[in-house]
């Protein structure tokens, strides 16, 4: 491996000896944050982390340091910070790890931010496929309780905060902050409309809510630990702190990597870190931060303006890994699940497995994504079991285009987005599926080739 | 009467006009307010309920004007105009409250191509079964699809297949392929019936609506469910299959259910009553109804109506009849027991004919118990009408014990009666052969049978006339279907009665010629007041002479015991 992994979440993660309990995590420095964190005064940690610049790390990078301004504050009512555990993106594996092999880490900068923010009361909302997790969360935070780094007056600083674990029941649409928050006060995980129900003014039980991911509340003890200033000196500017990129699908080497932002490039992260493809392969595809974000082709050329206005012109392989590039790119970072597709690869095979999971997934309240999504999931199976047609490809475009953008919230355009790159940037494979399913057809063969499909 | 609230009102562009309209409201409303004509069009959205924004129907394209993040002085377009900042995405005109300076945009490109796409996206798995669908007709997801939709479809999938007859309650059938999950029923059983029955199962596409595990829709204002439906997936049992809605003639009336007096809408064909429905009044019952106030028309046809004018079980012509009466009551020692389910035109005729023969006129209470929301607990809908025309100065008794005993006693002849079983109210039959009896009534009683001179009265759907509601409210109804054959408006009858009483002639009387009477009589009626005329809001009166008494009314949608003020009028709408 010719570049060295930044460790900064995952610094102990897979060491060999480091256990989940909290004794091997205070010996390796655990808590020494919380234990300055509670002697700072509350708005000096949230002003160091707006320093810091750190990105909601769960898909859509939003500072976290201005989500907790937005904080009101004024209405009296109780603050609440809720973790968003409910990692469910196609291709991200991050927060899982933490869970499982890092829980103190996460408690820790969940009761600094807590701190930050004043929260009365914090909550992990975790997936409900992730049972150990839960188990191990549920044991991490019995033994921080018993240290008193959580509960009543906690080491003495007068402020007093808990930790509730909340177990979905397994529906991608409760990773949306309203849903989930929804899901958490024991109701459908039907998103909430935006406005009035601003997390930071009407979020859990009408009170103003944090939602955070599991990631970002973990950047929280680094940036108290550093200072934001210092933290803010990891990546590059607006792209600060480092990122863990899941990487998955035909690469030799899949996993987790953890990189500063901007550190590497696309190509050096599949080539270099992970190995390469598989021998003989070529490069088709990739889909930078997770199944919803729009996919890149392999030989596109990407030219345009950075946001601090300097020119770029990049191959695949020189987009550099941070949230600004890859959104300049016109896709984005999303929750950093990057998923690699060589040439053995079928479109239309891979939108229609991308299209079932968000017409599985759609909560049915609103009705472009209801309607609109399954629709498109009944296109692309259509086409894969041989009754492609030629303008199939500007149906789905078009149906596509009429859900983006139109919905409650922004699901429409997680399921819309690798529909309307897919055939922008494949729609020539979508056309010639159908013709080659005409041309078996006529041969008095079977128009389907078999798929793996599911 | 009417008071105009005092409401502040704002400027706001829509589709390039400037517009003033109340602030606090949101931009269908403005848009049906102001937009002459224009209309926001929508599925989820009712002005009663929460706002849920599920149908993505009512989107605008919205726009404020800019401001410099630094100065924050406006920023002008070169022709030293605002300069507007338009939001990149369409917006809900539901959730979107109007604010000083916004700008709408209602007939966009955007806006048209998003409304078609939700129009487009509700169609593909609607059973589009409009011909033999109750809601056609009267179906949004109809007319707007006219407009909307692109008139072909371009899904050649299957159809999802949904449960085609779900008994939701006695009164309530679910088609749940119709369905396009707005939510208003759901919303409408939690938040104003208050018994929360209703909710999706499912997820996606294959959402469904349904009861409660071992609940069911039986409420008593189920059916408003189904008028709120802006699809036929909730269809009334009794009136489903029964008449295409496009044949039926609207009539605006007054439930006489109690005395909250739901304003509703006779839906009739060629003399024959369908359906009844709530019409909006903001000051009365919103939009809602009881379905127990819906199924009020049946006694129109029942078997035992009164269909002649008899003397001793006799046909007579009603001047014959009038004459006998005249003839009883002038005789003396004569008792008028009045009705609260009278007219206030009828109350009138009875108050002058007491009047005139020197008779103490009665009443009878009709008290059941309130559901605390268009339910009261007075029982019929016109008790403040009988203190209006002076036809009693107290509240009606519960039974006629006083009239019994003074019958036993001999010291009355004639017992005038409207409406009221007497034998139910303590006088048994054996009791009124004692005396002669007059009877006005809709229905074949104990009393009408031997009764002397029976009066065949009209119901409410077959008549003009006003009641007077809890919160002396003036409300009008109109005749919907004609009554039975040969049976004149009660108050054309009582006037040949009331009339010879003072040795007048029976001049032809019409509704409004009682009103000019009314109004000339009674100083708490506008002097100008007339049927014709009156607000079809309803005419606010005040009630304060009569706020000493003990009405039975408790807490309910519109009314508070504790805060015995006016109702405002406001203009009704849609």
């Amino acid at each position: 491996m010719a570049l060295q992994q930044t460790r900064l979440i995952f610094k102990h993660i897979d060491e060999p000896g480091y256990t989940n309990d909290i004794d091997c995590y205070m010996q390796h420095g655990g808590y020494e944050q919380l234990k300055r964190a509670v002697t700072m005064k509350p708005e000096d940690i949230c002003a160091d982390v707006l320093t810091s610049g750190v990105r909601g790390r769960g898909g859509a990078g939003f500072p976290a340091g201005m989500k907790w301004k937005f904080l009101d504050r004024k209405s009296g009512k109780p603050i609440y910070l809720v973790c968003n555990a409910d990692e469910s993106e196609p291709g991200t594996f991050k927060d899982r790890q933490i869970i499982h092999k890092d829980p103190h880490q996460l408690i820790e900068g969940m009761i600094c931010s807590a701190f930050a923010i004043q929260a009365k009361l914090a909550f992990i909302y975790i997936r409900g496929e992730f049972f150990e997790g839960y188990r191990i969360l549920e044991r991490a935070i019995e033994e921080a309780r018993e240290k008193n780094f959580l509960g009543d007056n906690i080491l003495g600083s007068g402020y007093s905060c808990d930790i509730i674990v909340h177990r979905g029941a397994g529906a991608y649409i409760c990773g949306e902050e309203t849903g989930l928050i929804e899901s958490l006060e024991g109701f459908r995980a039907n998103p909430r409309i935006k406005p009035p129900y601003f997390p930071a003014a009407l979020g859990a039980y009408q009170c103003p809510t944090i939602v955070n991911n599991v990631e970002t509340l973990c950047n929280v003890k680094h940036v108290i630990d550093m200072g934001g200033e210092a933290f803010s000196k990891i990546g590059t500017p607006g792209n600060t702190g480092t990122r863990i990129w899941c990487v998955s699908g035909h690469v030799q080497k899949p996993g987790y990597y953890e990189f500063a932002c901007s550190e590497l490039t696309l190509g050096q992260l599949i080539y270099d870190v992970c190995g390469g493809l598989k021998p003989g392969r070529q490069l088709k595809a990739v889909i930078p931060g997770g199944s919803s974000s729009k996919i890149l082709r392999a030989d596109e050329r990407f030219t345009g303006k950075l946001k601090d206005g300097s020119e770029f012109d990049w191959g695949i392989e020189d987009i550099p890994m941070d949230f600004d590039s890859l959104m300049a790119v016109g896709s984005m970072s999303g929750s950093g699940g990057v998923i690699v597709m060589d040439d053995t690869t079928d479109m239309v095979e891979a939108l229609a497995n991308i299209n079932y999971f968000y017409a599985h997934e759609s909560c049915g309240q609103c009705t472009p994504c209801r309607e609109g999504v399954p629709w498109m999931r009944k296109v692309t199976q259509r086409m894969v079991d041989g009754e492609a047609r030629e303008e199939d490809a500007e149906l789905l475009k078009s149906i596509a285009d009429q859900i983006a953008g139109r919905t409650i919230c922004a699901f429409g355009e997680a399921a819309s987005w690798p529909v309307q790159s897919f055939i922008a940037k494949f729609k020539d494979e979508f056309v010639e599926k159908a013709r080659e399913q005409a041309a078996r057809r006529k041969e008095g063969k079977e128009a389907a080739l078999e798929t793996t499909l599911i | 009467m009417k008071v105009e609230s005092i409401v502040e009102h704002i400027t706001i562009k829509i589709d390039g006009e400037d517009v003033q309209v109340p602030k606090g409201i949101n931009v269908i409303e403005a848009v049906k307010m102001a937009g002459k004509g224009k209309v926001v069009p929508h599925y989820c959205y009712h002005p009663k309920l929460s706002i849920a924004g599920n149908c993505r129907m009512c989107m605008v394209e919205m726009g404020m004007p800019m401001r410099d993040r630094a100065t924050g002085e406006a920023i002008l377009e070169e022709d030293g105009s605002p300069k507007i900042g338009w939001m990149p995405k369409p917006t809900i005109g539901c959730a979107t409250d109007v604010a000083p300076g916004m700008h709408i945009r209602t007939d966009s490109e955007m806006v048209k191509e998003s409304r078609n796409g939700v129009t487009e996206f509700l169609l593909i798995n609607h059973p589009l079964d409009c011909p033999i669908c109750d809601q056609a007709g009267e179906c949004r997801l109809q007319e707007f699809s006219a407009e909307h939709g692109r008139g072909y479809s371009r899904f050649i999938e299957d159809k999802n297949v949904k449960p085609k007859r779900t008994r939701l309650g006695p009164r309530v059938m679910l088609d749940d392929e119709r369905c396009i999950l707005c939510s208003r029923c759901v919303r409408f059983t939690q938040e104003v019936a208050d018994e929360d029955v209703l909710g999706f199962v499912d997820r996606g596409t294959y959402s469904t609506l349904t009861c409660y595990p071992g609940k069911e829709l039986a409420h008593n204002y189920s059916l408003n469910t189904v008028d709120i439906c802006p699809v036929g997936a909730l269809t009334s049992t009794d009136f489903r299959f029964k008449m295409r809605v496009w044949f039926l003639k609207r009539t605006p009336s007054i439930c006489t259910e109690s005395s909250v007096g739901a304003n509703t809408e006779i839906w009739s064909r060629e003399g024959k009553i369908y359906r009844i429905t709530p019409r909006r009044n903001d000051a009365v019952n919103d939009t809602w109804m009881t379905d127990s106030g819906r199924a009020l028309y049946k006694a129109v046809e029942s078997d035992d109506r009164l269909t002649h004018y008899t003397i001793e079980g006799v046909h007579k012509t009603s001047d014959e009849v009038a004459a006998a009466a005249v003839e009883m009551l002038k005789a003396g020692d004569a008792v008028v027991v009045g009705s609260v389910h009278s007219s206030l035109e009828e109350q009138f005729y009875y108050g002058m004919i007491a009047q005139r023969c020197s008779a103490k006129p009665m009443l009878v209470s009709h008290y059941g118990e309130g559901d605390g929301l268009l339910l009261s607990e007075d029982r019929s809908p016109n008790l403040r009408g009988a203190l209006v025309t002076g036809l009693i100065d107290a509240l009606p008794t519960a039974d006629l014990e006083p009239l019994a005993r003074s019958v036993e006693a001999g010291s009355v002849k004639t017992i005038f009666a409207v409406n009221e079983d007497l034998t139910e109210l303590g006088l048994s039959k054996e009791l009124l052969a004692k005396v002669q009896v007059i009877y006005v009534g809709t229905h074949a009683n104990a009393t009408s049978e031997v009764a002397n001179l029976v009066i065949p009265s009209l119901m409410v759907f077959e008549k003009d006339g006003t009641f007077i509601n809890q919160n002396f409210l003036v409300q009008r109804f109109k005749a919907a279907v004609p009554g039975p054959r040969g049976i004149q408006p009660d108050f054309t009858v009582l006037e040949k009665i009331c009339a010879p009483l003072a040795q007048e002639k029976p001049a032809p009387v019409t509704i409004d010629a009682v009103w000019e009477r009314m109004a000339a009589t009674f100083d708490i009626l506008p002097e100008d007041a007339r049927w014709r005329t009156l607000p079809e809001a309803g005419l606010a009166l005040d009630g304060t002479a009569f706020q000493e008494l003990q009405f039975v009314e408790t807490k309910n949608l519109k009314y508070d015991p504790a805060k015995a003020e006016v109702p405002q009028a406001e203009p009704a709408g849609v």
